[in-house]
């Protein structure tokens, strides 16, 4: 399996590096006259990541990363290429290949002070670590009554890929979304992706950073703002990509740019969506979703993960409990299907939302479903 | 250890003494037989290298036996280039036996009566150190059969004991400094008795009041202290061990002059976490002790049960990590053996794992009886004829350090202060409501206080629904 993810990523990281490249020469102009820039760079996810782990193992010493092959090969992903050669084997930690080892040892540096930067090759794998994750992470300041913080960050690529079947696709958002102690957060573009983990990596507490291995080699347009190295996104708050009127429709990591893609077909219709980038599952911003639906009186969530128990069940309930005289249409769930992921791609297509699936799902909350209206 | 059984009743007959833990024992001989054992001293074999010196001051020592991996001996013969190093080629076809002919010897000091072994190597102890390592072991043992009553007493919850393991509690801890950071499983209180943690201290966890460092949030023994550098126990087995690898990694990131000891049962051997900690500890030449302590019984199962290796100790030679087997019920081969291990780990950036053994006199826990799974006469035969902590008295007493007036004083001056120290717990306020969505996150998020507000709304409207000891 690594052998197949590395082709695709020493594919893909060539025209990556390239970018980051330029990015590097660019940066200082930047940040000296940001007055000036009015036009916005595009920047890959990856570069975004990779400039955040670079900016804060440089500002702050305690930060290292450790994961296998996170130095010499650069990241099964490229995320931490270059790191090893400018911070050193010290903070740019090979490891044996054991999921539970490593976490670990990560949570016990974090105890005593380190900020440990956890890289999972998948999140699939660190359910061979997910003791060490829940009941010594998640647990550890609360049983401690604030003695034993433990400032740590766990991330890797979550949820579908491509053809990389059940083992390598499953979604976690709301495995880790539903215990406390634990902070979750999904990026989706650049500006996520840069905001959200140097936010995380800064936080005194242990944050699960859900990536996607899909959206790593794609570009966003970054601000200046974005760039600079003092930039952060706070914990706990959604964005609001595109403002609405008609239908609020929730979305985070990938399912936000098939959101925004069904927004644009939906307004060739005439139905104004508003698309929500959760951004953090937990703390989930309860207020930012419930304010758009009594705005909106509709509701779409979408995710990639499995329907039961989900990110999207929650929303259900969290605007059930708070705005349910609001609501004008019963809520619409898109999610993955409930079937560990299927190899072929015929049927790995039909497994994972699609835009066309939150398209007809906004139509029929709006009551705009061609068999409805011809049954009315 | 089964087919080591079968050796060591040929080979090293006084090894039985000590062994007899590992269900060695013919279980229908006599209490006498094993008293009547003639003890063959079973001194560190290991410490060959004349450099080693075990004056208590000094320990230039680099043991011969942990380079032996590294050095394959490829002298006159056709080796392979193997990426791992030189591998000498063979034309046998030889499988390496599953054991050596004879189990690893078990270093001892003090024999059963309290006198010296030998030549004496091993580390020495002032009085006053040696005094106050008898004066906890005592208070520990006090600490046990207090706890234990008040449990019985249903006054708390439940109660783990360390009976049998009071040596190498309080040795092992003497043996460190306080800058020293013990990762524990939950038989370790002792690490906590010699660093200054206090009786009331102890009664509040158990009691779970508001004065209690961890705000009543774990169960009773779960004790913890930042101050003391003791991380506070998890009930999950084994997981401090990597916690303790990674924690020994920051302090040599750090270059702090201390090193991470983490401590854990025989069963805990078995977890993956055991593996992967030694494997990591290893590979990253971490400054960490791992101490063993083999007491026999994972709550009913036997070590037969548990592994099929020569104990704990061998499995540190597969991850190239040096080891040592030590009598846990001598106080002094502890504190040698840990104050070594220290040394080394610290100087020369490399894990240790100490293999103690003992027996856990007590039940696992409040909630076993011990007595459905185990005879009572192998029960007996340790808690009387091995008590670590006699023995240590006999030799302080040889020393002239000790006298019998001194011991009444102390046990009944720790049982006072005991009996006191729970009485004034009982009566302390348990933990109010905002201790219950506390310390969640660094900052509590806006959902908890949230939660706490409907609570206490609800108390309010509701109180015939809430127990009255809580505190608004």
């Amino acid at each position: 399996m690594l052998g197949i993810i590395s082709q695709k990523v020493g594919a893909a990281s060539s025209s990556v590096m390239v970018l980051g490249q330029s990015l590097q020469r660019i940066r200082p102009a930047v940040s000296t006259c940001r007055g000036y820039s009015s036009t916005a760079n595009q920047m890959t996810v990856r570069d975004a990541l990779n400039s955040a782990l670079d900016e804060e193992m440089s500002a702050d010493p305690k930060v290292f990363l450790m994961g296998e092959e996170v130095g010499e090969y650069q990241g099964a992903y490229k995320i931490t290429k270059g790191l090893l050669d400018k911070y050193g084997p010290e903070r740019v930690l090979d490891t044996p290949i054991t999921e539970a080892g490593f976490t670990g040892i990560g949570v016990g540096a974090a105890y005593y002070g380190l900020k440990p930067v956890v890289e999972f090759m998948t999140f699939n794998f660190s359910l061979q670590a997910i003791d060490h994750i829940i009941n010594s992470a998640a647990k550890s300041n609360y049983m401690s009554a604030g003695q034993m913080s433990v400032p740590i960050v766990f991330r890797g690529p979550n949820g579908a890929a491509a053809g990389v079947g059940a083992q390598h696709s499953h979604c976690f958002a709301a495995w880790y979304g539903s215990c406390p102690g634990l902070k979750v957060l999904a990026p989706y573009s650049s500006e996520d992706a840069r905001g959200l983990l140097k936010a995380a990596i800064r936080d005194p507490d242990p944050v699960v950073f859900l990536e996607n291995e899909l959206l790593y080699g794609e570009s966003f347009p970054v601000s200046a703002e974005a760039l600079d190295s003092s930039f952060c996104l706070p914990i706990g708050k959604a964005k609001i990509e595109k403002e609405g009127k008609d239908v609020t429709i929730t979305a985070f990591s990938k399912m936000v740019g098939y959101a925004l893609q069904a927004a644009e077909i939906l307004a060739n219709e005439g139905i104004n969506a508003e698309v929500i980038n959760l951004r953090s599952i937990r703390p989930l911003d309860r207020s930012t979703i419930n304010a758009s639906v009594r705005k909106t009186n509709r509701l779409v969530t979408v995710e990639e993960g499995f329907p039961q128990h989900g990110v999207g069940a929650e929303i259900c309930a969290s605007v059930v409990e708070d705005s349910f005289g609001y609501l004008d249409a019963p809520v619409e769930r898109i999610c993955g299907a409930d079937v560990p992921m299927p190899y072929a791609a015929n049927l790995e297509r039909m497994a994972v939302p699609q835009v066309e699936d939150i398209v007809r799902a906004a139509k029929r909350v709006c009551y705009r479903d061609a068999k409805m209206a011809a049954a009315a | 250890m089964a087919l080591c059984i079968k050796h060591s009743r040929n080979v090293v007959n006084g090894l039985k003494h000590t062994m007899g833990l590992l269900r060695m024992i013919n279980r229908s001989a006599s209490l006498t037989h094993f008293q009547n054992v003639e003890i063959t001293a079973p001194v560190a074999h290991d410490f060959n290298n004349p450099a080693v010196s075990f004056n208590g001051l000094l320990f230039p020592c680099r043991f011969e036996s942990t380079e032996a991996q590294k050095h394959c001996d490829t002298d006159d013969r056709e080796v392979l280039d193997f990426p791992g190093g030189k591998v000498a080629l063979t034309p046998e076809m030889r499988f390496i036996s599953e054991s050596s002919p004879d189990c690893t010897p078990c270093y001892r000091v003090l024999d059963d009566n309290g006198r010296l072994i030998g030549s004496g190597n091993y580390v020495q102890v002032s009085e006053e150190v040696s005094v106050k390592i008898y004066n906890d072991m005592v208070t520990l043992q006090t600490m046990d059969t207090i706890f234990y009553e008040a449990q019985r007493q249903g006054r708390i919850s439940f109660y783990v004991t360390t009976m049998g393991e009071e040596a190498i509690n309080i040795a092992s801890a003497a043996a460190l400094t306080l800058d020293d950071i013990v990762f524990p499983q939950y038989r370790e209180p002792g690490v906590l008795i010699w660093r200054g943690f206090t009786l009331e201290e102890f009664a509040n966890q158990c009691f779970g009041n508001k004065a209690d460092y961890g705000k009543g949030r774990q169960m009773p023994i779960h004790y913890g202290s930042n101050k003391l550098n003791y991380f506070t126990v998890s009930s999950t087995i084994a997981t401090q061990i990597p916690h303790a690898v990674g924690a020994a990694y920051s302090l040599k990131m750090d270059k702090k002059d201390a090193c991470a000891v983490t401590y854990f049962g025989d069963g805990g051997t078995s977890e993956g976490d055991f593996h992967a900690a030694l494997n990591f500890a290893a590979v990253l030449e971490a400054p960490v002790v791992f101490i063993c302590r083999n007491n026999g019984w994972a709550i009913s199962t036997p070590t037969s049960d548990q592994f099929r290796s020569d104990g704990a100790v061998v499995r540190g030679r597969a991850y190239g990590v040096r080891s040592i087997r030590v009598d846990g019920n001598d106080a002094l081969a502890v504190y040698s053996a840990v104050h070594a291990a220290r040394k080394m780990a610290i100087n020369e950036h490399r894990p240790i794992l100490i293999e103690a053994l003992t027996y856990r006199v007590g039940h696992h826990s409040t909630s076993d009886d011990s007595t459905k799974y185990r005879p009572v006469d192998e029960i007996e035969w340790w808690r009387l004829a091995q008590d670590p902590v006699s023995r240590f008295r006999k030799w302080i007493e040889s020393n002239g350090w000790w006298s019998s007036d001194a011991e009444s004083e102390l046990r009944s001056s720790v049982r006072k202060q005991l009996l006191h120290a729970i009485q004034v717990a009982e009566k302390v306020e348990k933990p109010p409501v905002a201790d219950l969505f506390s310390d969640v996150y660094d900052v509590t998020p806006s959902n908890l206080y949230e939660q706490e507000k409907l609570l206490r709304e609800n108390i309010e409207r509701h109180p015939q629904d809430y127990p009255p000891d809580v505190p608004l």
